[in-house]
């Protein structure tokens, strides 16, 4: 079991599609196999552990996911967007290793020991031709190591997830039919290499036949333009994406018809947003996706009879499954833990615990997360209604504890989000001597105080209604569209 | 044989390949009633056993009735893939829609 028998098992039965690129100019399945092999045969001469990459998306990015795989080495993407002390503190962790990189990041890391340089361009004419490693001369343990991810580390050092070549191979396997996307389907996708969704859409798309193309740096009008000259009938963005999509589609009032799937995930998608693009894409299919770094992508989905159903219905329980992850992967287990670990009832917020092969649930140095039975514990606060559908309303780490009682943010910027004058909102604890914490809602719109405050007590109740409202011209998200609370935070502290 | 997740095993009667997927310990895998070599073993003269010739089909995984023993076809032949004389079923999954 490794990731490269998935890419053999496509140039076994569909070798000659267009697997990156444009049809025509692209890279075939069965091009990408031989290109891998010569790029394992590189990873190994050049006597590294681990294969990293630096590198917005390109062709090179699945060479050399599956060349490392050739290697037997476990592929490291790093975010380029980090400030150059914390990329090189990483760079440094991951070392003895090759590293694939732009000419342009390169001298970044001129001064960290122990790093092989692959300049991305020579890399690609390299692997065009040449010898390669035996075919099939890779390992077939399950249990190495195929892919670390560094976790954005909230607080403290980052942590290097690890994902094993049988939690990937096993969410694929569960997830994805052999072969079963037509010759004329191609996926979009624009998150970066560094993030899994990334790595997992390579990986499932190579597997259905899918042909990928690369969005490298996200913008909205490319991202338009990109849909319609390339015939794109698949997309996944994060709701920061979607919303600006959203934005630009409305001001150029086209359509794009060659869209039939567009799934999300990521990060909390604003209900206005979703419900604007249900209207704008009226036949596309809509996949909302919940996974972690740590479960190898998705565990949980809401589908597309889900949406337009919940779309058109004036039923407030069926319209309210727009704000929910859908129902876990039959593949998988979700529990719902109280703080002893127990299971709780129905309907009663607690812990997501996920429990399955796609599972990895552990961490470089410290090891495994899981508990003795196998379940891990996502740290994501998260109920379960009678219909099975998940509805997880963030880090527990998130949660605000005013006067003893547990306050999810999620829930309370769901509601502010429906008011007209809001477009955007954070709610966080602000530290307060008397409850403790109290509620601070950060606000990007025109509306009064008073009124949120009221429109926020209406409809949940008042120990939910916000302490104190400010507001910013924007709010500070991370490139895959995390809400970065800790920034926000910080600013209030030091005002 | 002694099985493992990962073990790659071909056909002794036809061009069929397999991953194993699930199960573990003494089996018997078999591809048309004969017994399936690891990799690297001489295949000798065989031919598949009457009633065990419905074939594979590349990307299918096919079990055993309570699923505890399951392969992956990474190449496809002529042979039925089963434990001894009983012949695996297809797995059927529902498909899931794409969401990455």
């Amino acid at each position: 079991m490794n990731i490269l028998t998935l890419l053999d098992m496509a140039v076994s039965g569909f070798g000659e599609r267009t697997a990156f690129g444009s049809i025509g100019s692209g890279l075939t399945y069965a091009e990408l196999l031989d290109r891998a092999s010569r790029a394992g045969s590189s990873f190994t001469g050049a006597g590294s552990e681990r294969v990293s990459f630096l590198d917005v998306s390109s062709p090179a990015l699945p060479v050399a996911l599956f060349g490392a795989a050739y290697a037997g080495q476990p592929f490291v993407p790093l975010n380029y967007r980090l400030a150059d002390n914390d990329l090189v503190a990483l760079a440094e962790r991951t070392t003895p290793a090759s590293i694939v990189t732009g000419a342009d990041q390169a001298p970044r890391l001129a001064a960290v020991p122990g790093l092989t340089l692959f300049d991305r361009d020579q890399f690609l004419a390299n692997t065009a031709s040449g010898d390669g490693l035996e075919p099939m001369s890779w390992s077939m343990d399950p249990e190495d190591i195929a892919v670390l991810l560094y976790t954005s580390g909230t607080t403290g050092a980052p942590k290097a997830a690890v994902l094993r070549h049988k939690n990937l191979v096993g969410y694929i396997l569960g997830s994805v039919e052999f072969m079963g996307a037509g010759e004329d389907e191609a996926t979009l996708v624009s998150v970066p290499p560094y993030h899994i969704a990334g790595l997992a859409a390579i990986l499932s798309s190579v597997y259905a036949g899918r042909r990928i193309v690369q969005l490298p740096n996200f913008d909205a009008d490319t991202w338009i333009d990109l849909v319609a000259t390339e015939g794109v009938t698949h997309a996944m963005v994060v709701p920061t994406m979607l919303a600006r999509i959203v934005e630009r589609m409305a001001a150029r009032s086209i359509e794009l018809p060659s869209l039939r799937a567009l799934s999300y995930g990521g990060g909390r998608m604003p209900l206005p947003v979703i419900d604007h693009a249900l209207n704008l894409f009226p036949e596309t299919r809509f996949v909302n996706a919940y996974g972690l770094t740590e479960t190898s992508s998705t565990i949980s989905l809401l589908g597309p009879d889900d949406h337009r159903q919940a779309h058109t219905s004036h039923d407030p329980a069926i319209k309210r499954r727009l704000t929910s992850v859908g129902q876990p992967l039959p593949t998988l287990e979700v529990s719902i833990r109280d703080d002893e670990g127990a299971e709780v009832a129905t309907g009663t917020p607690g812990e997501v615990w996920v429990r399955g092969e796609q599972v990895a649930g552990e961490y470089l140095q410290q090891g495994s997360k899981l508990t003795p039975d196998g379940w891990f514990p996502t740290n994501d606060g998260g109920e379960l209604d009678a219909d099975g559908y998940l509805y997880v309303t963030g880090r527990l780490d998130d949660v605000i504890v005013r006067g003893g009682e547990n306050i999810s943010p999620g829930e309370i910027e769901d509601v502010l989000l429906e008011h007209p004058g809001v477009r955007d909102v954070a709610v966080i604890g602000v530290p307060n001597d008397q409850w403790g914490e109290t509620i601070g809602a950060v606000i990007v719109g025109s509306a009064n105080e008073d009124e949120l405050k009221a429109f926020v007590a209406e409809r949940l109740r008042s120990s939910r209604s916000p302490d104190t409202v400010i507001y910013r011209d924007e709010l500070p998200y991370n490139d895959t569209g995390k809400l970065l609370r800790r920034v926000l935070r910080a600013e209030l502290d030091e005002s | 044989m002694e099985l493992r997740p990962g073990l790659k095993l071909s056909s002794a009667v036809c061009s069929t390949e397999v991953i194993v997927v699930a199960g573990s310990g003494d089996v018997d895998l078999t591809c048309g009633g004969v017994p399936m070599l690891a990799p690297g073993a001489e295949a000798g003269e065989a031919n598949a056993a009457e009633g065990l010739t419905e074939g594979t089909m590349l990307g299918k995984r096919y079990c055993d009735e309570d699923g505890t023993v399951e392969v992956l076809c990474t190449k496809p032949g002529d042979g039925s893939v089963g434990v001894g004389q009983t012949a695996f079923g297809l797995k059927e999954a529902k498909p899931l829609p794409a969401s990455d």
